[in-house]
């Protein structure tokens, strides 16, 4: 009936899972070494605090200096975690603390539509709704004059998009924490409020500071939806109503030209090892709290 | 102080209702968007026929390229990543299931992965490209692609295999069953319907990401014919026709990326509902 005989059969079943494990367990070694070797053209002419420093951004002339593109991003990324945190604290303490089972069942096919959405379509989203709304309404309530096309939307957009990364971290951190920890605290007298304040608030802040870190890595990556919404002009920006330009949106707006000039594609390569490298740290340093939770709520 | 107490508490709790309520609102407002300005200009020529000359100057056609080329290219990404992630995935909870330190550290490596940008993945991607002399094509999107939906595939299945109870393997080894009839015999049937979940999520990221086609895939005004040559995708179908000034051709885009959402909440939807259907073939302990 089969081709080979039982142990064979093992001996093939265990082979290719390992090659499978091994192909999976290089991929971050193999996409640093890859773009580290595409960018070294550039690396390796420039210095690394001229490139990360340096303002002028002119491939032509062999002007590289990424600092409005990373200032630009850290923006973009700060503003839409500032946006985004209190947000989804709240609702994790209210959904898993003050609701009943049934209403998670509600909320959890809500963010997990908000997650599946793809980053384009909420780019879509945010030129129909988001840039009107700030070059009709936000922008003349501050008295500027702004086309919408700007940090500030790039940010609305992008909070909204790491909502579900962020609730879905939080809200499994909250249902973590032991029963017994908050009767003990109701049970000396604590009101509800009282209990969340200064027990599971302190208790999870490992696991909130950690769900933070995985939102603000990935707003930092995100691609599509930023460069849609956030201008695209290479200056730094003044202020929030200002267009700008993110790390993510140079890789991608430039794949086309960037082939005629060798240190422009190395350049490009640089910018994605940028990014490579922020979002292993920051999950490196985010999994560093989780684990720290993880030990303390056991 | 207690008063301040009672007023706190009320203060915050109506925060956190006006929270949870706008993530809610937000969510349909950006459905009710997409919908009320997609069906506008939807229409049977948007979806059944390739952009003639001229298209993303307000001439006839459709992105029946995009649509086709999208699908050919998340499904053959789902299936190889499903190829290279359930051995994997069955390895680490059916082998590595006594060292936990082990599996622990690729538990770790796979969600550094899964943090990892699609853009990044783009960009190695097409750095790869070029150093193996291959042009932008299906081939090369559908192995970037791959790429990038692996650590989502592994880890989702991941999830679902650690729910097997011990006792199941044990009663199998004790019939004398070896570890890979184990694994693919019965863990593989135990967890069908997350399995299938974990396949179905993984589709809906490879057809939804732009970032990581754009260089790879490259992009095309005819149906996917070869592997080798370029084709169109539903993400960058949208963002170019949306870079038109032509308000025609913009109102297309919007149809567009209401085709792209509704396969979205179709494959979370089927996703949701597999979960019940599949239950005859699990062991409940």
């Amino acid at each position: 009936m089969y081709l080979l005989n039982r142990s064979q059969r093992h001996k093939v079943n265990y082979t290719w899972m390992i090659i499978s494990l091994l192909l999976v367990a290089s991929l971050p070694f193999l996409l640093f070494l890859g773009l580290y070797l595409k960018s070294f053209l550039l690396i390796h002419d420039y210095h690394l605090g001229d490139l990360l420093f340096s303002k002028v951004w002119k491939p032509g002339s062999g002007k590289f200096g990424f600092y409005p593109f990373i200032v630009g991003s850290i923006w973009v990324t700060l503003l839409a975690m500032l946006i985004s945190a209190p947000i989804c604290l709240l609702t994790a303490i209210y959904v898993t603390q003050y609701t009943r089972k049934r209403f998670l069942r509600i909320m959890h096919p809500a963010i997990d539509i908000l997650a599946g959405i793809p980053s384009v379509v909420y780019g879509v989203w945010g030129i129909l709704v988001i840039v009107p709304f700030i070059s009709k309404f936000v922008g003349p309530l501050f008295g500027v004059e702004t086309l919408g096309y700007s940090i500030l939307a790039a940010a609305l957009v992008l909070s909204v998009m790491i909502i579900p990364f962020i609730l879905n971290i939080l809200i499994e951190v909250f249902r973590t924490i032991p029963m017994e920890l908050k009767e003990a605290s109701l049970s000396l007298g604590a009101t509800q409020w009282q209990t969340v304040k200064s027990v599971l608030v302190k208790k999870a802040l490992p696991g909130i500071i950690a769900a933070f870190g995985f939102g603000l890595a990935r707003a930092f990556g995100e691609t599509m939806a930023v460069l849609m919404v956030v201008g695209n002009v290479v200056r730094l920006p003044k202020s929030v109503f200002d267009p700008g330009y993110t790390l993510p949106a140079l890789i991608a707006n430039n794949y086309g030209e960037m082939l005629s000039i060798p240190k422009y594609e190395s350049a490009l390569m640089f910018a994605a090892l940028i990014l490579l490298a922020v979002s292993l740290f920051f999950n490196l340093v985010m999994h560093f709290f989780i684990d720290r939770y993880n030990k303390f709520a056991s | 102080m207690k008063r301040s107490g009672k007023i706190e508490e009320k203060i915050f709790k109506v925060l956190m209702i006006i929270a949870t309520y706008s993530i809610l609102a937000i969510l349909a407002i950006i459905i009710y968007t997409i919908f009320a300005k997609g069906i506008r200009s939807m229409s049977w020529e948007i979806l059944t026929q390739v952009p003639q000359g001229g298209y993303y100057y307000g001439k006839g056609g459709g992105i029946l390229n995009a649509i086709l080329g999208s699908l050919s290219l998340a499904v053959g990404a789902t299936i190889l990543a499903f190829i290279f992630g359930l051995p994997v995935a069955l390895y680490i909870n059916v082998f590595l299931v006594r060292k936990k330190k082990l599996v622990t550290m690729i538990r770790f490596i796979l969600d550094l992965v899964w943090g990892i940008p699609s853009i990044v993945y783009g960009a190695f991607g097409f750095s790869m490209m070029i150093l193996l002399g291959l042009q932008t094509s299906l081939l090369a999107g559908t192995l970037t692609v791959t790429l990038f939906i692996l650590p989502i595939m592994i880890r989702s299945m991941d999830e679902i295999l650690r729910t097997v109870p011990i006792g199941l393997s044990e009663a199998t080894y004790s019939l004398g069953a070896n570890k890979s009839e184990l694994a693919f015999k019965i863990f593989t049937r135990q967890t069908v319907s997350g399995i299938i979940t974990a396949i179905l999520l993984s589709f809906g990221r490879a057809i939804g990401d732009a970032a990581s086609v754009l260089f790879t895939a490259g992009y095309t005004d005819n149906l996917p014919n070869s592997l080798m040559e370029p084709v169109a995708t539903l993400p960058l179908s949208i963002f170019f026709q949306l870079s038109s000034p032509v308000p025609a051709v913009q109102d297309r885009a919007y149809a567009s990326a209401l085709v792209l959402t509704l396969i979205i909440l179709l494959v979370s939807l089927f996703s949701r509902g597999i979960g019940k259907r599949y239950h005859k073939t699990k062991i409940n302990f």
